[in-house]
């Protein structure tokens, strides 16, 4: 050992840096940090990605100085549940702080990817601004800019590769944003503005297109008509990754023929979505290309039935991931069994958004699929019913799953044929599927399935319940059971501060956990605070009568805990209060 | 053109105007926020108000109904007793009694889960049978902890019979007065209850297509989990691509709307009308003030009621009708052909003077002498 010690104590910090080089993932570098001292100064010098789970969890000037040479960052700010609505808007999650922050650092930031933050026009202007190198901007699910600022984006960073928007509520300025690329700008790779509401100028994009021959994805929104997709799809036959825009047209008429031509030519387009405008009968234009999509989202058009659904995947032999409504039906969801066997990632979302109504999606399409796709690994499923029987043998058919989110249009819906609860069926997903990740519950359950998901879920990092549970004992099970939990988000069950304060010290390990309409009281949250001091317990009241009026028996509306090395933010608004 | 119903007829589309509101509406307050949940229970002839009444709410019925969904969250495991929510007050005075409504539910334990399994039996289950569902399974499951029917009196009492209550609007009430009358009692036979129920549910299915309004559904907030983002687009695409007889159709279809006499024209989506009544109303909407001033009315702009009738009588009374320029320009009445054979051909749209339309029949082949 002594010896092993001391050779590699001689390696130079090149040949260690040059090592480490190979270690893409933050946790591997995580770990190597952890080995020794000058392991830690060799990989933190390093390091040029990194990965801020919670942005309050650190504070950019701290990482700055453990990682001064990073170009890359990925930062997450507010909680999962808030995409449901159970966040204020202005609770926190500002960007604005961090870019200023690596501005005064002298880092040469490179990459930003953020996801649930808020984004100010006055950020983007900052990274177009102080970062000449600036080469890829992600945002999802993010808010707060307009196309201002992505106006200023595309005039200044002349290097921009990757300018993708997913998912944000961006306002629209009408300030011709895409024409601010200059005609010297031809090197971007990826560009995918979908989430925009308004006009580009079409000549600009088709020229951009056009200089841009690195170009791969190009995702444009429903503003850009089909006969503009076609004239963008004869200029890049090499796209690998298409977002198409509105996609209605007579197909009776030059423009559509021209589009099947040009799509034709598209030989290496393996991933397909947009649609969110579309007209069945433009659908056979896609055909050509179907059997060699490995990746297809027509999760945002409604208008397509069943029938069209399935003429197109039926195609779709080398399909890995799809995408689609609850339209598909169980019927359409057999086809896709048995036309789709390399399928690796499915999700059935509502077509009917506010849930009212029936979906034509149950336990059936779920069983058809395990059935038929045994490569299967992810799902997110919303359904009208399922049963325990479906469940175990999904669990079954597929034992590779990672990722398994099932949601019932009722939360509390029994087993549609027995009535029982749906534990046993979580219960053999637990136990069979040894590497799951993520995991969704939904449907009449009992603490049992709690104790199933502690006994089995062994792998489990992110764990969603809403409506379930008798006792303390369900969240209990969990807490001391799945060592690796990293994300616990409660709603809505009976689990109170027993169960809460039981083992404080979990917390730590974990990076956060949201409790929300559950039996937690304010005085068992203050206790956490004092006891944790490392743990920020954030009590969010949205009535804002937060000092006087909270009892120490009251129960806690939402709260949201997370491990933090630098104590209570200093931009929580009025309705969150810090423990 | 025969006056217009509200969209009652044409299965709740949620484009129909929503201000004008038919006679029947009415047994739904506009207004308030718990007086619906109580008229609903007390009026068994609003067993006639199909849930396409319900759609029609305005923005702030949704709303308010959002809030009080809350409430039905008690139904549901552990969650919050609603003595937070301000607007529980309301609904409190229209406390009623669960057993009224769900006269097969007695307090026993075992009877209400043997009850669950007739209720909630069948594959696909309308939303009604579901909300009955979790109502009664939490009456079954929960009542030795959380769930007390009596403690602190109307807490518990109240969110089941919010959840009946919109379950009212959605037609679920005439499947429990059903229920009620036909004098079942808890049957353990699965048919009988899932049958009515299914009717129940087929009826709202009928006439519930797009139906937006969250008010029938008592929502819970969040919940179903969908992004705000997939939620907000959905809701857009749907808007725009109506569904015909439950075939895909393709976009919109805008025609220019003229009117003799107005100073401007204006253009209507045909797509979102499936139905002539639906159209005429909208068209009387948009054309109404015009109409007001015309006749020198003397109706305060808000009183829209009066004005409507007025226009209808005058549009009835033959004063203007409604007229179409199909594909081979011909002026022709509209009315005469099926809906969707009309929205294939119809180019423009023309409101005119009774009096220019004398002479124009369908079929006519001469031009009227006033075109735009």
């Amino acid at each position: 050992m002594h010896s092993f010690q001391s050779m590699l104590n001689y390696f130079p910090e090149e040949v260690l840096e040059h090592v480490f080089d190979f270690l893409t993932s933050h946790r591997d570098r995580n770990a190597v940090s952890l080995v020794c001292k000058s392991w830690y100064a060799v990989e933190r010098f390093s390091r040029e990605k990194v990965f801020v789970g919670n942005c309050y969890a650190i504070s950019p000037e701290r990482l700055i100085a453990r990682f001064p040479r990073f170009r890359s960052l990925t930062l997450k700010g507010k909680p999962h549940f808030a995409d449901f609505n159970l966040v204020p808007n202005d609770w926190g999650g500002y960007v604005q702080p961090w870019i200023e922050s690596i501005v005064r650092g002298g880092v040469n930031l490179e990459e930003l990817r953020l996801k649930r933050m808020l984004v100010s026009d006055e950020s983007l202007e900052l990274l177009a601004t102080f970062f000449p190198n600036f080469k890829s901007l992600v945002l999802v699910s993010c808010e707060g800019f307009t196309t201002d600022g992505l106006a200023a984006i595309a005039s200044n960073c002349r290097f921009l590769r990757e300018l993708d928007l997913q998912e944000n509520e961006v306002e629209d300025r009408r300030g011709q944003w895409l024409s601010c690329f200059p005609d010297s700008c031809t090197s971007l790779v990826s560009l995918n503005f979908t989430c925009l509401k308004g006009e580009v100028n079409l000549a600009s994009l088709e020229r951009l297109v056009a200089r841009c021959r690195n170009l791969r994805s190009l995702r444009v929104n429903n503003a850009v008509p089909l006969d503009a997709l076609q004239r963008i799809l004869a200029q890049a036959p090499q796209l690998v990754d298409l977002g198409t825009g509105s996609f209605v047209h007579d197909p009776d008429t030059e423009s559509y023929n021209k589009l099947e031509t040009s799509m034709q030519k598209c030989t290496s387009i393996t991933s397909l979505s947009g649609f969110l405008d579309v007209s069945a009968r433009c659908l056979p234009a896609v055909y050509p290309i179907c059997g060699q999509l490995t990746s297809l989202n027509l999760s945002y058009a409604p208008g397509i039935y069943s029938d069209e659904l399935v003429k197109l995947i039926c195609y779709c032999n080398r399909l890995e991931r799809l995408l689609v409504l609850d339209t598909i039906g169980d019927k359409g969801l057999g086809v896709v069994a048995s036309s789709c066997k390399e399928l690796q990632e499915l999700r059935v979302f509502l077509s009917d958004v506010y849930g009212i109504g029936n979906t034509a999606v149950t336990e059936e399409g779920l069983v058809a699929i395990s059935a038929g796709c045994p490569k299967l690994n992810s799902i997110l499923y919303f359904c009208q019913q399922m049963t325990n029987e479906a469940l175990i043998m999904v669990a079954k058919n597929c034992p590779n799953f990672i990722r398994f989110r099932l949601c019932t249009l009722n939360p509390t819906v029994p087993d549609a044929i027995t009535m029982q609860p749906l534990d046993e069926g979580f219960g053999a997903i637990v136990k069979s599927c040894k590497d799951l990740k993520r995991l969704s519950i939904s449907g009449l359950l009992t603490d049992q399935v709690f104790l199933y998901i502690g006994r089995y879920a062994k792998q489990l990092e992110m764990l969603s319940i809403a409506f379930a549970g008798d006792s303390d004992k369900g969240m209990l099970c969990v807490l001391n059971g799945c060592k690796k939990l990293k994300k616990l988000e409660i709603r809505d069950c009976p689990f109170g501060n027993v169960a809460l304060l039981a083992d404080m010290g979990k917390y730590e390990t974990m990076r956060s956990l949201w409790m929300s309409s559950c039996e937690v009281t304010f005085g068992a949250c203050k206790t956490l605070a004092r006891k944790m001091p490392r743990l920020n317990v954030e009590i969010i009241n949205e009535n804002d009568q937060i000092e006087a009026s909270f009892d120490d028996k009251q129960k806690v509306e939402k709260m949201y805990l997370y491990r933090t090395l630098v104590g209570p933010r200093k931009d929580a608004p009025g309705f969150v209060w810090t423990l | 053109m025969s006056p217009p119903l509200l969209g009652v007829e044409g299965g709740g589309h949620v484009n129909a105007p929503l201000m004008s509101s038919s006679a029947s509406v009415d047994c739904i307050t506009q207004s308030g926020s718990g007086l619906k949940e109580r008229n609903y229970l007390g009026l068994s002839d609003c067993s006639s108000v199909d849930s396409s009444a319900v759609s029609n709410m305005s923005e702030e019925n949704k709303n308010n109904l959002n809030l009080k969904a809350t409430e039905l969250r008690l139904g549901l495991p552990g969650s919050r007793s609603p003595e937070r929510d301000s607007d529980f007050t309301l609904l409190s005075s229209g406390k009623l009694d669960e057993k009224q409504l769900f006269p097969l539910l007695p307090s026993k334990d075992g009877i209400c889960s043997l009850m669950q399994k007739s209720v909630i039996s069948g594959n696909k289950r309308g939303f009604s049978d579901t909300v009955d569902g979790f109502s009664e399974i939490k009456s079954s499951v929960f009542t030795e902890g959380k769930w007390m029917f009596n403690a602190t009196g109307s807490d518990s009492g109240t969110p089941q019979s919010v959840v009946e209550a919109k379950l009212a609007g959605n037609a679920g009430i005439n499947v429990i007065l059903s229920n009620n009358s036909s004098g079942s009692q808890p049957s353990m036979k699965k048919e009988l209850p899932t049958r009515t129920l299914q009717e129940g549910h087929n009826k709202i299915n009928g006439s519930n297509n797009n139906n937006s309004a969250p008010a029938a559904k008592a929502q819970v907030v969040g919940w179903p989990p969908i992004r705000s983002f997939r939620k907000n687009t959905l809701a857009t695409t749907l808007k725009t691509n109506d569904e015909v007889d439950g075939k895909p159709v393709p976009g919109a279809l805008f025609v220019k709307v003229s009117m003799d006499g107005a100073p401007y024209l204006r253009k209507v989506d045909l797509r979102t009308y499936s139905t002539y009544q639906e159209l005429s109303s909208a068209l009387e909407k948009m054309f109404m003030c015009f109409t007001i001033r015309q006749c020198g009315s003397q109706e305060a702009p808000g009183r829209e009621m009066l004005g409507e009738n007025k226009f209808k009588d005058l549009v009835h009374g033959s004063d203007y009708v409604l007229t179409f320029e199909d594909k081979d320009g011909d002026w022709m009445l509209v009315g005469d052909v099926p809906w969707e054979m009309f929205i294939e051909s119809c180019k423009r749209l023309k409101i005119m003077k009774g009096s220019d339309a004398i002479g124009l029949a369908p079929r006519a082949t001469e031009k009227p002498k006033n075109q735009n």
